[in-house]
């Protein structure tokens, strides 16, 4: 049935049980992105220490794609260096906007390998990536404010 | 709204939508409940396109052949039945792009009255000025105003909702005052199928001078609509909300105040003379209608009111009636769904937003989806009605004279169907 393809258990998982979620401090930058389309939010801080993200902490309101990404995207890059993080990012999107044509690579993307089945609708690319580009935002601001 | 007439044939009208035939999702029968978001349209209506494309199409209002001659009847003949459907004159309907250009062409047109001439002197709005709409408004009828005000300095003040997403008109003399100049307001919620008391907005508005501009869009479709006895001077509405094409709306103006409006949009065909130093523009309608218009959009929609007509605007409201008391009753008797607005169905037409606990409404709107039914999710153009009614987002399911009870019940098993598949029921 294409809707388990969609929604695989880990992004179940991560929706009923999200990862890092809450704002946190000391944070260094925070980013607030709405989806326009449905009002989704999410603002997201990083923290960010010697170019390594120590710590990423989110609040929102959101379907369970954008609340079940985010909360990866605590997983993937938390303790990585900033460009390792953005690797991942990168990985991420591509995977995202690939229209399912994009074969996931499991050791960067881990857990989100499991968002392959939502790049196949396009309406539902925007809801993963909200808690990317808020992230991809606040290291911008972090390092603009250095 | 009460009718004797006969009920409608459904299964003989559903024959004229081929689209309404087709599968989605692996072989899923398509249930449409997204007439409030585009109609589907008729055979009649795109036959009515293709028959004018392939034998009359030309340039309109200009050209001496005889296609000019055709196309251009063909097009000012729809303008005529379209202004015989809503109760206006020939001369009292422009068509525009949709009905958002329809409300800026007003918001802009007033914006320009301040540098034109004394006959535009009713429009100008400035400083001390109020602009009133309400916080039940699609964004097309908000934003306009809300950038009208910022351009010149008046004031944009709005009605608000009560609990059950009614205009709270208890105050209706403090927020129309001698100082409102506009009251834009909303005929029936996109959202919530409401329906505003056209008459007590009106008679308020008139008291103190003010004009007043009304959202259509979700009547004129849905219930008989007559624009000379609502007494509004200003109304926007769109085809394709209406089983006519996209690309063509159409504004209502009181032939006086279209006489005295100046332009929006200029150019081509609106003139009247040019001549390197300034112009003069043409009378109305015309002088609304700059550049080369849609032509087949507008005999699309022209075909559009002659099968509604045909149907009986009374007979399509009445049986949307009972699609959303069906609607109400079957998702309301669901623990866990909470309906958004008015939990009957008086003074409102067919659509009806819900929230499903534990469920996000773009994840019910993909479980749907997956069953075969299409509805709309998020916040419909109108995010601040959704704040006022604590509702991040929510999902509509909107009807037109082509659903059924059977839809209606497969609406309220894809919702069941959505919280087992979230574990929440």
């Amino acid at each position: 049935m294409q809707l388990q393809q969609m929604y695989q258990e880990i992004i179940l998982d991560h929706y009923k049980n999200p990862h890092g979620r809450g704002l946190r401090s000391p944070y260094d930058a925070e980013s607030f992105q709405v989806n326009p389309t449905c009002g989704d939010e999410v603002t997201l801080r990083v923290h960010v220490v010697d170019d390594v993200v120590q710590d990423v902490s989110y609040d929102g309101q959101g379907c369970s794609i954008s609340q079940a990404s985010t909360s990866v995207l605590t997983d993937l890059v938390v303790g990585k260096p900033v460009g390792e993080a953005f690797e991942k990012m990168d990985a991420f999107v591509e995977l995202m906007q690939g229209r399912g044509q994009v074969e996931p690579d499991e050791d960067v993307l881990e857990d989100g390998i499991a968002f392959a089945g939502v790049a196949k609708y396009p309406a539902r690319v925007k809801c993963a990536l909200l808690g990317w580009m808020a992230f991809k935002d606040a290291v911008a601001r972090s390092q603009g404010a250095a | 709204m009460t009718t004797t007439a006969a009920p409608l044939d459904v299964t003989a009208l559903r024959a004229d939508f081929p689209i309404l035939s087709r599968t989605v999702r692996d072989g899923k029968r398509l249930v449409y409940l997204d007439s409030g978001a585009t109609s589907q349209r008729p055979t009649q209506v795109l036959d009515a396109e293709k028959a004018f494309l392939q034998q009359h199409n030309a340039a309109v209002h200009r050209g001496a052949h005889q296609l000019a001659e055709e196309a251009t009847d063909a097009y000012e003949g729809a303008r005529q039945r379209i202004a015989d459907f809503v109760g206006a004159d020939f001369g009292e309907l422009v068509f525009t792009k949709n009905a958002t250009e329809g409300f800026n062409l007003v918001a802009y047109a007033m914006g320009n009255a301040a540098t034109s001439g004394p006959e535009a002197a009713r429009f100008v709005v400035g400083p001390g000025d109020e602009i009133v709409v309400t916080e039940m408004e699609h964004h097309a009828n908000l934003v306009p105003w809300q950038q009208l005000a910022q351009r010149t300095g008046a004031t944009l003040k709005w009605f608000r909702l009560t609990p059950d997403a009614r205009l709270d008109l208890s105050d209706v003399d403090s927020v129309i005052t001698p100082r409102t100049r506009v009251v834009a307001f909303t005929h029936q919620s996109n959202v919530t199928g409401v329906i505003n008391p056209v008459d007590v907005l009106v008679a308020a508005a008139q008291k103190v001078g003010a004009l007043t501009v009304l959202d259509a869009c979700q009547s004129v479709p849905h219930g008989p609509v007559d624009f000379h006895r609502l007494g509004v001077d200003f109304a926007s509405f769109s085809g394709h909300k209406m089983l006519g094409p996209s690309g063509i709306g159409v504004l209502y103006g009181r032939r006086g105040l279209l006489e005295a409006l100046p332009p929006f949009i200029t150019g081509g065909s609106m003139i009247e003379l040019v001549r390197m130093e300034g112009s003069t523009f043409a009378p109305p309608p015309q002088r609304f209608e700059a550049g080369s218009p849609m032509t087949s959009q507008a005999v699309g929609l022209g075909a559009a009111v002659d099968y509604l007509s045909v149907v009986g605007m009374e007979r399509v409201h009445a049986h949307e009636h009972a699609l959303t008391v069906a609607a109400l009753e079957g998702l309301g008797a669901i623990p866990g769904v909470r309906l958004i607005g008015p939990q009957d169905a008086v003074d409102r037409g067919g659509a009806v937003p819900f929230e499903i606990e534990g469920v996000h409404p773009h994840d019910a709107g993909q479980v749907l989806d997956s069953l075969g039914i299409a509805v709309r999710v998020g916040h419909h153009c109108a995010w601040p009605l959704h704040r006022c009614l604590n509702a991040q987002s929510s999902v509509r399911a909107s009807f037109y004279l082509y659903n059924t009870l059977d839809e209606v019940d497969a609406l309220v098993d894809g919702v069941r169907e959505a919280q087992k598949f979230f574990g929440v029921a």
